[in-house]
């Protein structure tokens, strides 16, 4: 088995200026958050982000990391509209693809299994095709049930350069394990994606996996993977249970300074200009819930 | 013991997943989750519920208790297999509207233009595929001109008017069946599928109704009234509900 094992920065270094890149978790849950720090310090311009998108979205386009963004939903959990991403669509400073959130399972699986779009229904009759120029129909090659074809949404493929997820365990190979209810869309990310790389709350001998989850939570297996990394604390403030909950506190004070940029610029000397050692001081994120 | 507005609005909540049987019940929101359990806590036992994260529970269990400890596991269902069921169509969705019109399209997407809103909302959300694929109801805690619109800004949620003119194949599954508000519960059971005063709650006059709306609403003769809780459904309320939190959402009217 190779050993995948990198660090923060190494990680950071693959993503350039101009790259699509999809980020794990959903809403305020188990996001990469460590990497995303790292990637608000790298000053990195015009990605392209993929998310069921949470605080992950609203510090990239805060930081000016993010020129579009492509998303199911973008939210807080507890707090349901992301007050950055919000404030940046109100101010017109990102391009915003929002998708239906099975659509947005639907290009990803396109871009997985390599087809070039997948029909849907969903989408049909909404403003989704409206507000979004670039999505089209397709008819069907068969018939329907009254004997007229079909016209369905056609959610085209999406390969973005880079997955970004994070996991509670992995193995230094690669292979990766979900300790919470849902793995949500990261195996579908992982490999929708030209290359995937994965942080963990905590690096597992393989033959240790068993003693934390059964074999059903292995889910991310090296094939999806690229790269490994051992953050932990690496979710904060979203929640990562059963390791930890969401630190709502923590979460209310990022909300907090969408309204005052003296705030944001103090949130972000103390929390992203820093490491993530420091960070995880700084921010001392809450004990085991 | 009297029930309150809060109380009637529940139990018209309930009511619209009635003769649903064995389909998922998924409410979305404070009350509409207490009239969803309320409903598989009575009349219909067969109802499946979501614990609001990622599986099914077999009991009604009360608002704000902590699923791990209250729910009783019937089935897993993590998102990707949410979506699987709901195109699947074996679901009744209850979700809010920021905007709902005479046709029962929804808007939750954003408010003005779409490149540069005014302000931005909750997005598009699930709410093209439910609408598509399986029956939708909404509910409207605030009913006003403003809320209860003739023509919404954004069609997040599909109408009876665009599912028509999708055609029979594209909008088989459609169905928009009510909107539960806290004056009045609406329908679209009219030839053209327009919406309808279904009833109004007690203490409101269809001309109130009326006047809240932003468009006509199709009245018959004699509207009805939304009918008053049972004992038992009240007691059962109280057990789903019990920090009150209905009352917060729909206050009593002075």
């Amino acid at each position: 088995m190779p050993d995948k094992r990198m660090t923060i920065s190494e990680i950071v270094a693959e993503i350039s200026d101009g790259m699509t890149v999809a980020i794990g978790g959903w809403g305020s849950r188990r996001k990469p958050m460590a990497v995303i720090r790292a990637l608000v310090r790298s000053g990195r311009k015009d990605l392209t982000i993929v998310s069921y998108g949470g605080p992950d979205v609203g510090l990239l386009c805060r930081a000016g990391v993010a020129s579009k963004v492509v998303s199911g939903f973008v939210s807080l959990d507890s707090i349901p509209l992301e007050p950055h991403y919000r404030a940046a669509r109100q101010q017109g400073t990102i391009e915003a693809w929002e998708y239906d959130e099975g659509m947005l399972m639907l290009a990803l699986m396109a871009g997985t299994w390599r087809v070039p779009f997948l029909p849907t229904r969903a989408g049909l009759g909404s403003d989704v095709p409206e507000v979004m120029g670039h999505l089209s129909t397709v008819t069907s090659p068969y018939d329907g049930p009254d004997g007229a074809p079909e016209e369905l949404l056609a959610v085209p493929a999406l390969n973005p350069d880079v997955a970004l997820i994070h996991m509670h365990r992995a193995d230094q190979g690669g292979n990766g394990q979900f300790l919470n209810e849902d793995l949500y869309m990261d195996d579908w990310m992982a490999q929708a994606a030209d290359r995937c790389f994965m942080t963990c709350e905590q690096l597992v001998e393989t033959e240790d996996f068993a003693s934390h989850g059964t074999f059903h939570t292995q889910r991310i297996s090296r094939l999806m993977t690229s790269g490994v990394c051992e953050t932990p604390g690496g979710a904060h403030f979203t929640e990562c249970p059963p390791d930890y909950g969401r630190d709502e506190a923590f979460q209310a004070e990022y909300a907090a300074t969408a309204k005052d940029p003296d705030a944001w610029d103090a949130f972000r000397a103390k929390y992203l200009d820093v490491d993530e050692a420091e960070y995880q001081t700084a921010a001392n994120p809450g004990s085991p819930s | 013991m009297n029930p309150t507005r809060a109380d009637i609005c529940a139990v018209a909540i309930a009511e619209t997943f009635r003769g649903d049987g064995e389909r998922l019940c998924n409410p979305i929101g404070t009350t509409p989750l207490i009239g969803g359990r309320l409903a598989k806590a009575s009349f219909e036992p067969d109802l499946v519920l979501t614990d609001g994260t990622a599986s099914f529970s077999a009991v009604a269990f009360p608002v704000g208790a902590d699923p791990e400890e209250a729910r009783l596991v019937e089935a897993w269902n993590p998102y990707p297999q949410m979506f699987t069921c709901l195109w699947n169509g074996k679901r009744h969705v209850m979700m809010g509207a920021t905007q709902v019109d005479q046709y029962g399209n929804q808007n939750i997407a954003c408010i003005g233009e779409w490149s540069q809103p005014k302000a931005q909302l909750l997005g598009f959300r699930g709410a093209p595929g439910n609408t598509i694929n399986h029956t939708t109801s909404y509910w409207v805690p605030n009913h006003s001109p403003k809320s209860v619109v003739e023509r919404v800004s954004v069609v997040t949620g599909v109408g009876w008017d665009r599912a028509a003119q999708l055609g029979e194949a594209a909008s088989r599954f459609h169905e928009i069946r009510r909107v539960v508000t806290n004056l009045c519960v609406i329908d679209f059971e009219t030839p053209d599928h327009r919406a309808r005063l279904r009833s109004v709650h007690p203490g409101v006059t269809p001309d109130e109704a009326r006047a809240a709306t932003g468009f006509e609403l199709v009245l018959e003769p004699d509207t009805e009234t939304t009918r008053l809780p049972t004992a038992d459904e009240l007691e059962l309320l109280d057990r789903l509900d019990p920090g009150g939190l209905r009352h917060r959402e729909v206050p009593e009217p002075s």
